[in-house]
Parts: structure tokens; C-alpha cells; sequence
């Protein structure tokens, strides 16, 4: 499908954008933004998603959705690992996380993965927030493409 | 299994709305940080003019297209293939120049702003402006110098949405450095 480039050339270019206008000690606030516009896609994806279908059961199967249908629709693949401590963390393995294999595979250029991975979480941020479940996300990479999104729920 | 298809729904839409989403984030994002509609009309048009010269590259190996004769020819390609193949519509070609320099793209449902209603006060924005970019970079990258912009928006009540477009010249074939 050709309209897929477009999602990813854009994504590339808002953080090309943010890059360029923020200073460079202000690094944290081009990844903060990231995060935010990240929330906002999220929340109204998981929105427009879910209309048609029955309530899910719990947490786990919210989760199922997260890795199956969003990151199917997002990304044109689903997420390879769930694993869960069952205590409220969630680790989620992509092997080949897609808006990171066309930087690199391997060790070279890892300082640049972070504002490439900050509007993802937000996303999964918004997304979850949307269905009811509020979570810190955070993204490590230890060789690219691969990449892993741990989802750590707030409660109460 | 019925439950998951009922979730994913049409995944060619569900594709299309994830870009208008993100889009839309990104024009929120870009209003709160310049609080200037201008200044955000041209920033909307720089990052159009750095997606349109990579997705030209795309364009070209998906279409298969060869070199066109004219300005009408191109016309004819940016929106039975360019517009068709990204964003699924065929904009109407209208409002020829005598000269056969200038043209519109009459778009009567954009998918950019599908979800968009402009709040009060900002008369002044092109929320579509990335397009603009978009035409002029790719445009650009097969040596043709264009001026792109709005004319008309749906979303400030007018009944079309109007792109137009400008031949200014022909760029020579740029030869790198130290090349002959």
C-alpha cells in the first residue's frame, strides 16, 4: 500500500522539525513534545479502533489488543514478545521496531534512536489512556531495529 | 476471531486515518508553538517541501512514469497517479492560464481534514499547506521550478478546495562537484 511512506516520511519530518527549532539544550523538550503529539494520535486511534467492539475482558487482553490490532495497523506487524511480571509492567519486543530499520542495524547511530522512539510511546501512552488504563512507557534499544517498550501501570 | 476482525475494520482507511491523526497532532502542535498562523502556513510548507523530494523517489518506482511532454501532462500525472496512489483521491484539473502555465486542483473531499473543524480566529491558516510543499519539492526534484498555493479551503466555508499551481522554469540538471 503506498500511503504507508507518507505516515512514515511524516513522522520523520515532525521530528526533523522538532530537531531543528529546539535548541541544543533543550533536547528534552523536543523529546516531551514528541511525546505529547505521540498521546494525541494514540487516543484518537484507540479511539476510532474500538468503536464496534465488546469491552475487553482485563489489562491482558487490553494489552493483546496494543500488540496485535494497534501495532498491526501503526506499524504493519505485530509486536514478536509480550512478557508481564503480572505485577503491572509490561515488556513489549519489536525485532524490527519499523521507523528504526531504515536508520540502522547494529550498535552505529544508537544516540539517535530516542526522538525516533518518543512519539511511539506516546502513542501506546494515548492509546492505553483511552482505554482506561493510565502507564509510564518508556523504550529501550540495545541494537537496532530491535526494540523494546516497557509499560509500567500507575494505579490508584 | 470475529472480534478481532470487527476492531481492525477497513485497513486501508483505518492506514489513511493514522495520517490524517498524526497530521492533525502536528498542525495542533505547530499552533501552539508559533501562535501565528503564517508562521505555521510556512512551516507546514517546508516540511511538505522535504517529504516531497524523498517521495518522488517513491512515486517514480511505483508509477513506472517516463518524462512528460507538457505542463498539462503533468497535471494529468499529479492527480490521476500522485494524488490517487497517496491519498486515494483524483483531483479535478481546472482554471488553465491562456498561456498553459498555471492550473488548479479542485479536491472536493480532502482526507487531510477529515476530522478538522477550524476553531475561531484563525482565518489565516492553509491548514492543508504541507501539500503546497509537498507539489513544490517533488516537482522540484524533476527540474521543474513551481509556485504552489491556496486558494480556497472547504474549511473556511468556501465550496471547494483549490490548490493552485505555477510553472516558473525548467532547472537545469544540477551536476554535483568535481563531476563534468
Amino acid at each position: 500500500m503506498a500511503d504507508e511512506i507518507l505516515f512514515e516520511l511524516l513522522h520523520m519530518e515532525i521530528v526533523g522539525h522538532l530537531q531543528r527549532s529546539s535548541q541544543k539544550d533543550e533536547q528534552d523538550q523536543c523529546i516531551a513534545k514528541l511525546e505529547s503529539i505521540g498521546f494525541r494520535i494514540g487516543q484518537s486511534l484507540a479511539e476510532r479502533f474500538t468503536r464496534d467492539c465488546s469491552r475487553f475482558k482485563d489489562e491482558l487482553d487490553t494489552m493483546k489488543f496494543v500488540c496485535k490490532d494497534f501495532w498491526n495497523t501503526v506499524y504493519k506487524k505485530q509486536i514478536d514478545n509480550l512478557r508481564t511480571n503480572h505485577q503491572g509492567v509490561y515488556v513489549l519486543q519489536d525485532n524490527r521496531f519499523r521507523f528504526l530499520t531504515h536508520i540502522s542495524s547494529g550498535k552505529q547511530y544508537m544516540e539517535a534512536a530516542p526522538k525516533y522512539l518518543a512519539l511511539p510511546c506516546g502513542m501506546i501512552r494515548g492509546a492505553l489512556a483511552n482505554l482506561g488504563v493510565n502507564c509510564v512507557v518508556t523504550a529501550e534499544v540495545s541494537t537496532m531495529p530491535a526494540c523494546k517498550f516497557q509499560i509500567q501501570i500507575q494505579r490508584g | 476471531m470475529s472480534r478481532q476482525t470487527a476492531r481492525a475494520g477497513d485497513p486501508r482507511k483505518v492506514n489513511g486515518e493514522l495520517f490524517t491523526l498524526t497530521y492533525g497532532a502536528l498542525v495542533a502542535q505547530l499552533l501552539r508553538d508559533y501562535e501565528d498562523d503564517e508562521e505555521v502556513n510556512k512551516q507546514l510548507e517546508k516540511m511538505g517541501y522535504n517529504i516531497g523530494v524523498r517521495l518522488i523517489e517513491d512515486f517514480l518506482a511505483r508509477s513506472n512514469t517516463s518524462r512528460c511532454n507538457d505542463f498539462r501532462e503533468t497535471s494529468d500525472i499529479i492527480s490521476r497517479l500522485g494524488f490517487k496512489m497517496y491519498l486515494g483521491i483524483t483531483p479535478v484539473i481546472s482554471n488553465w492560464s491562456p498561456a498553459g502555465d498555471e492550473f488548479s486542483l479542485l479536491i472536493e473531499n480532502n482526507p487531510l481534514s477529515d476530522f478538522v473543524e477550524l476553531p475561531e480566529g484563525h482565518t489565516a491558516l492553509n491548514y492543508s499547506n504541507i501539500l503546497c510543499g509537498v507539489l513544490k519539492g517533488a516537482l522540484e526534484m524533476v527540474q521543474m521550478d513551481v509556485d504552489v498555493w491556496f486558494v480556497q479551503d472547504q474549511l473556511k466555508g468556501d465550496n471547494i478546495t483549490e490548490i493552485r499551481l505555477k510553472f516558473i522554469k525548467r532547472l537545469d540538471d544540477a551536476v554535483p562537484a568535481g563531476e563534468d
